[in-house]
């Protein structure tokens, strides 16, 4: 059935609500308002206050207490508004949810999942626009997950709330109004299998979340002057899906990664550094990276039309392959 | 509901097995027996036991990076803590927490912390959890003066107090952040006065009193299991040892530190015992013995067990 992005991750909350009693939502204005996008709209009335909670501006406090109810036998799924906020709950992610299994050799579970908000595009400027996904795949211990599409979306996020670790899932705000075909009923996609949103034999392109849309205009265009583009989602970074991305550079022989974050240490780096390593003779040109410059993201409109990748960038990379 | 003497000499015990086992573990490591660093809660043991000998099978505790006594007060094993400390695969956590992360979920005992005031937020969350569950369980959080001044501790009383959770923060006031003493880290004389911010009870004790601690803890969990909410308790006390072992202490005199010295948990807890009949000198002393075997056996047990094999390196990682 046809959804928006939004819609999607709303049925799958609803759904996995409906399917455990152990799944429930905390976060900032979740509950009455429905979420600052609205995804969580309607679930306050349906499930009650005491499975959708409003929480103060505590992101420490949201994702703290999440762990703990976690290694207690919850399956929390947290919203942090923007994925800016991050930033004021790192360490609640990262040297507790992230490193407890391991810390206590193996005894505990957290199936944590931390759903958050990336990219440009409203306006909101250099604290409510970031890209930031490339810092939590330097985290052992969490899993990444970043959907395209409505059936991504709703696929991933059953799956991310029914994996027992903690998953970050960054959904994009330019993405919420995107329509797509969704299955109707139990969807679930695994962590860690990529998406070849369109095949080609020319040149391989990975990108992620909103970039996986320019990439597939690009090669719409590009298909026209007979350069066939395959786009290849990995939807998830951690775990990522090696084998996908090998077996299309090794048919394409050429290599673009688009992501929005910044260039310097983005998660391209890491894929063009998996080719470097595992698939350098398949390589029959450079490997080329379209991303963000490295700056913040700028607020007055052209700049940040500027910043973000653009369809026009990706076809440019991709024809100074040939 | 006051303790019986049977419960009062397990009491007793248990903040003997504390100070054995810190004591064992600052002399093997000036040795060089253990690796990493450690953290002592020698002097501070009447806090731990006072609190956890309240607590049921269904309640959590969060700790800190002085963790050692939390766990043994809730009933973890000296063998198992010990490994642990030792890097041993018999550890609690296979060598892979050491003694800044040990932890015993299966006993409720979420674990030492190597980040100040993390401790906070998890117990509000586990508390949340038995709540959510309903099942009567509470959870309590350990941590220290320097911690109070942590945005976490803030965080977490706040939405603990919003929600009601059944969550006993218990506040270790040992005058020092690591070398900066309480009147120079905050502009208050008593941790409990922040309650009043969050509109929960806040109670100060004399910490090296483990009946004023005992009995403070029972209100407070009383209050926590009958949906009431959240409260603070600070315990007044002190760390015997540095912040860690090899701290020269140069921030405090040996004067102030001869004094709480005199202030011993243990003695005034086996003092008390005496005069109030519960026990006898020979009953004590032959605790005293039993505890001392048990430590015996465990740095035996400790240094018999392997170190984890390589293999383990990225084992838990992830849940498969």
């Amino acid at each position: 059935m046809e959804m928006t992005y939004s819609q999607a991750i709303n049925a799958a909350l609803r759904e996995e609500m409906k399917r455990d009693d152990t799944v429930y939502i905390l976060g900032e204005d979740v509950g009455i308002f429905g979420g600052c996008f609205g995804v969580t709209a309607g679930l306050i009335q349906e499930f009650g206050p005491e499975r959708v909670l409003d929480t103060p501006i505590s992101e420490t406090a949201i994702v703290g207490s999440a762990v703990g109810a976690a290694a207690a036998g919850l399956r929390p799924v947290a919203e942090i508004m923007f994925m800016d906020f991050m930033t004021v709950c790192m360490d609640e992610f990262f040297n507790q949810a992230a490193k407890m299994r391991y810390m206590f050799g193996g005894k505990v579970k957290v199936p944590l999942t931390l759903r958050t908000v990336c990219g440009a595009g409203l306006g909101a400027a250099a604290q409510h626009s970031q890209s930031l996904e490339a810092w939590f795949t330097h985290m052992p211990g969490v899993k990444v997950v970043m959907p395209s599409t409505p059936a991504d979306a709703k696929g991933l996020l059953v799956s991310s709330i029914r994996d027992d670790n903690p998953v970050i899932f960054i959904e994009h705000k330019m993405l919420y109004g995107v329509t797509g075909e969704v299955p109707e009923g139990e969807y679930t996609i695994p962590l860690g299998k990529a998406d070849i949103k369109r095949e080609g034999r020319d040149v391989t392109v990975v990108a992620t979340s909103l970039m996986v849309h320019r990439a597939l205009v690009a090669a719409e265009t590009l298909a026209g002057e007979g350069i066939e583009v395959e786009v290849v989602d990995p939807r998830t970074l951690v775990p990522f899906d090696k084998e996908t991305l090998l077996q299309s550079v090794e048919k394409t022989g050429r290599l673009v990664i688009v992501h929005e974050a910044v260039k310097n240490s983005g998660f391209g780096a890491e894929i063009a550094a998996i080719v470097a390593e595992e698939g350098f003779d398949f390589l029959d040109a450079p490997v080329k990276r379209v991303a963000a410059p490295f700056a913040p993201v700028p607020f007055s409109p052209p700049l940040e039309a500027a910043y973000v990748p653009s369809e026009e960038k990706i076809i440019e990379a991709i024809k100074s392959l040939f | 509901m006051a303790p019986n003497k049977e419960e009062m000499l397990d009491m007793y015990r248990k903040m003997l097995l504390i100070r054995e086992f810190e004591e064992t573990v600052a002399n093997l490591f000036s040795q060089g027996q253990i690796p990493g660093f450690v953290h002592l809660y020698v002097g501070e043991e009447a806090v731990a036991v006072g609190v956890c000998s309240n607590l049921g099978d269904k309640d959590y505790i969060a700790s800190t990076h002085r963790g050692h006594g939390h766990g043994i007060a809730r009933g973890a094993s000296v063998e198992k803590m010990m490994a642990e400390i030792f890097g041993k695969i018999d550890g609690y956590c296979k060598g892979k927490g050491g003694s800044m992360h040990i932890a015993a979920v299966e006993l409720g005992f979420l674990g030492a912390n190597g980040i100040v005031g993390a401790g906070l937020p998890l117990a509000a969350g586990a508390a949340f959890a038995n709540k959510y569950l309903k099942n009567g369980g509470v959870a309590v959080c350990f941590f220290g003066d320097g911690a109070s001044n942590r945005a976490t501790f803030h965080e977490a009383l706040n939405l603990a107090s919003i929600w009601k959770l059944p969550v006993i923060f218990v506040c270790e006031n040992n005058m020092y952040g690591i070398s900066m003493s309480q009147e120079r880290h905050q502009n208050i004389n008593d941790i409990a006065d922040r309650a009043v911010a969050y509109g929960i009870p806040g109670v100060s004790v004399d910490g090296n009193d483990v009946m004023a601690v005992y009995e403070a803890a029972a209100e407070a969990i009383k209050r926590a299991r009958a949906g009431e909410g959240p409260t603070l308790i600070e315990c007044k006390t002190y760390r015997f040892r540095g912040h860690f072992e090899g701290d020269a202490c140069v921030y405090r005199s040996e004067e102030e530190v001869n004094e709480w010295k005199k202030k011993c948990p243990i003695q005034r807890f086996g003092t008390s015992l005496l005069e109030m009949n519960i026990a006898s000198r020979e009953e004590l002393d032959a605790i005293s013995a039993e505890v001392k075997e048990q430590i015996k056996n465990a740095v035996e047990f400790a240094r018999k067990s392997p170190y984890p094999d390589v293999s383990e390196l990225t084992t838990d990682v992830y849940c498969d």
